[in-house]
């Protein structure tokens, strides 16, 4: 390729041609919108199983808290990811001026992420899940995840490097903010250490995994849903309109504003749990700060088309922006006031953090993407789209749906919190039954099920018509142009930026500083964290081998999906569930299991609140102990037996971690677990149960009546 | 909370290379023109050919 523009080079006399590679952001382009069909899917799958728990069709696989997570990883990482990456592809070759780096590199990147998005489709549904939030993929594919973002890293800098234009535009800005601190996320997040092909244990514990973790989930949405996209807004929304953007010093200021402030944002997922105080308000501080330049940017992109509206009347692509553009506004706003703790205090655990998370991703990513879709499809194929009535029409029903979405999830946020906090007159509780909170607002779940079909209908009408769009053109798989040779060859750059290194030694200084941080870091944080494990209540004892096992079907089952184990300190919630949570609590909890949503009753303080045989009945049949339940049964638990071959590893693993095992618990682990399993399935035979000692119910049983239990024995013994 | 030391530094870390990459770019001269880069943008490539299949 290199070669080919040398020669060239001459007979242009000041120009050079350079090919675009047009067929990688077709593929991406594919990927996007099957993976997006897919996860939607999923996502209207587990919709409906909230209304019509039976929709699993009595399978493991197909079951909410191990579908839910396929869903968000699905329109995350693969819908949204794909979409990313055709859009950097794109316009990363048109701002940098020549091709991508390395073909090999390109298709390596796409075809590893695909792979890595179909393995996620195989092991979440089989149970293999680490249980953290958008992080849920088990260690050997959080490796693979690591390399192909760095092979899309060094594709995307070589090319940077090799550019034949020396300003770099403010989207490539964003793209590189992405790059590094979604891998410095991702890297710092998945920190686990592996008991097995597909299993390992958080490295964190407790209150600090889940610091850990929503530093990660938070600034998963800023760094992937939302720094990349910004980047696509700020080239494809003034290439449709063809309007430059409003104001390009304020999207300058835009990009490094937001890069600093976001990082800082993570702990307001955490407001009110045992996270200390000052944690929290600093996250509060830096949320609300966030709206100054999240305004500023959706502010720059509805003016750029100031002076177009006519434009935007007629043209399909603008109005995705438009309605993509407003929903990134409103989800900004929204952002940093439920940050505010009083805000925080009815929204958290509510359907109203579904609905602010559906308006930015049904709205600003999905409607981004499609419009970045309807206008790069028709380019790539060399035609014009094949009918912009039915792009229209998608247009109108994918707004529609986010409505139908997004309201009956506010109304049934509000309800549901409202009911959780009401008291009577004489001070108890209004609902004391959670499952009376939940009946209320089932219809609202059919509506919110109604609102994701519509807007998939659109998706796949759009589908329809960018097949026949591309069918009526044919792919320009590599687009040659004829473009400026840079007065300053591109390749010094790189060399300039080491002189200035060089040279200045106060410069030279921070940054070695700075690396030898980053491994002073790397040794010396493993032994803080093991230290720091040290119980702070001494009641807390380590869990018992059977429980341990239990708690692993927990994970693996996704119950923290519907039920937290995190009771705030407010009296709603201390009548409803008991004493609230501690830090002290959760210091052998690898990972931590607080949950972010309360579709069912918190679980901390679950433990011999009701017989086992209360349990065992309600897992078998949810509606024979809770009738109009919506959770699903689990039949197979009963069926299954606990895997005892792993309860070794699994206990050294944990003494690894800092959990205090006695010497030599490792041989007697089994025995253990055996004998504690008999006792339970004993007390069950009592209420008239027969179940083999061996199956994972009793594990499951096991874990639960232990949970949030440690602390009552200190109580107790003061009273 | 000795998560926070490593949390904050490694957040530190990565504010602190933006920063580079701010100071570097200033000094570049990336920002000193901060109007006609987005019209630039605007102007699509000359094609070579019409139509160019591959």
């Amino acid at each position: 390729m290199l070669q080919e523009e040398l020669k060239n080079k001459d007979s242009l006399d000041g120009y050079t041609t350079v090919s675009y590679d047009n067929a990688i952001v077709r593929n991406f382009s594919i990927a996007t919108v099957v993976w997006g069909i897919v996860g939607m899917l999923v996502g209207l799958t587990v919709a409906c199983q909230l209304v019509w728990p039976e929709l699993n069709l009595g399978l493991e696989f197909t079951t909410f808290g191990r579908i839910r997570p396929l869903h968000t990883n699905a329109v995350i990482f693969a819908f949204v990811g794909n979409g990313i990456f055709a859009g950097v592809y794109y316009s990363l070759q048109r701002l940098c001026k020549t091709r991508m780096y390395s073909d090999a590199l390109s298709a390596i990147h796409f075809w590893g992420w695909q792979l890595i998005i179909v393995a996620a489709a195989i092991t979440l549904p089989l149970g293999y899940t680490t249980s953290k939030e958008y992080a849920e993929l088990e260690w050997p594919i959080d490796i693979a995840i690591t390399l192909i973002w760095v092979v899309f890293g060094w594709n995307m800098f070589a090319t940077i490097l090799k550019r034949k234009e020396k300003h770099l535009y403010v989207a490539i800005w964003f793209y590189i903010g992405t790059f590094v601190t979604v891998a410095v996320l991702h890297l710092v997040n998945s920190f686990e250490l592996p008991i097995s092909f597909m299993k390992s244990y958080s490295w964190y514990a407790g209150v600090q995994d889940a610091l850990v973790q929503w530093w990660y989930g938070h600034n998963a949405v800023a760094f992937f849903l939302t720094t990349p996209y910004l980047g696509i807004m700020y080239y494809f929304v003034p290439k449709a309109a063809n309007r430059p953007v409003f104001s390009y010093r304020l999207s300058i200021i835009h990009f490094w504003a937001l890069i600093f402030i976001y990082i800082w944002a993570g702990p307001h997922h955490l407001l009110y749990t045992s996270l200390p105080d000052w944690a929290q308000s600093l996250g509060v501080v830096f949320s609300v700060m966030l709206i100054a330049p999240s305004w500023g940017g959706m502010l720059n992109g509805l003016l750029t088309l100031r002076g177009a509206w006519d434009k935007v009347r007629e043209e399909p692509v603008l109005k995705f922006f438009v309605v993509a553009i407003t929903a990134y506004g409103m989800a900004t706003f929204e952002g940093p006031m439920l940050s505010l703790k009083n805000v925080n205090a009815i929204a958290h655990f509510t359907d109203w953090i579904v609905a602010h998370v559906h308006v930015g991703g049904l709205g600003w990513n999905g409607f981004l993407t499609f419009g970045m879709l309807y206008w790069l499809i028709p380019r790539l194929y060399n035609t014009s789209l094949f009918s912009k009535k039915l792009a229209n029409f998608h247009f109108w029903i994918g707004t529609l749906g986010i409505l139908f979405y997004a309201l009956p999830m506010y109304w049934a946020g509000f309800t549901q919190s409202l009911m959780w906090k009401e008291f009577t007159a004489d001070g108890f509780l209004a609902y004391p039954n959670f499952l009376e909170t939940v009946t209320q607002i089932k219809t609202m779940y059919a509506l919110r099920a109604l609102g994701g079909a519509l807007y998939l209908a659109g998706v796949i009408v759009m589908t329809y018509n960018l097949i026949l769009t591309a069918k009526a053109g044919s792919l320009v798989a590599n687009e040659d142009v004829k473009v400026a040779v840079p007065v300053e060859h591109a390749s010094h750059t790189g060399e300039h930026w080491h002189r200035w290194l060089e040279r200045k030694p106060t410069q030279m200084l921070i940054a070695s500083l700075v690396v030898i941080l980053i491994g002073g870091l790397v040794e010396m944080i493993p032994t803080f964290l093991v230290k720091s494990n040290v119980p702070t209540i001494a009641s807390v004892k380590p869990y018992t081998s059977l429980e341990l096992q239990g708690r692993d079907l927990y994970i693996k089952e996704g119950c923290n999906n519907c039920h937290s184990q995190m009771i705030r300190p407010f009296r709603s919630e201390t009548e409803r569930y008991g004493e609230y949570s501690k830090a002290g609590e959760f210091v052998y909890d690898h990972p931590h299991l607080w949950g972010s949503k309360r579709t069912g009753p918190d679980l901390h303080r679950i433990g011999g609140k009701y017989p086992d045989s209360w349990h065992y009945n309600h897992m078998l049949d949810p509606e024979s102990m809770s009738p109009g339940s919506i959770m699903p049964a689990y039949p197979w638990m009963f069926k299954n037996t606990i895997d005892t071959t792993n309860t070794a590893a699994k206990i050294a693993a944990m003494r690894k971690l800092g959990v205090p095992y006695p010497e030599g618990y490792e041989a007697i682990a089994n025995q253990e677990l055996k004998k504690q399993a008999e006792e339970i399935a004993a007390n069950l035979k009592a209420s008239g149960i027969e179940v083999k000692s061996d199956k994972e119910i009793i594990a499951l049983i096991a874990y639960l009546q232990r949970l949030g239990k440690d602390i009552n024995v200190t109580q107790e013994a003061t009273k | 909370m000795t998560i926070l030391l490593f949390l904050i530094p490694i957040s530190l870390v990565v504010a602190l290379c933006f920063l580079g990459f701010l100071l570097v770019s200033i000094k570049k001269g990336q920002f000193d023109d901060d109007y006609t880069p987005s019209v630039r943008i605007l102007f699509d490539d000359e094609k070579m050919t019409k139509t160019n299949k591959k």
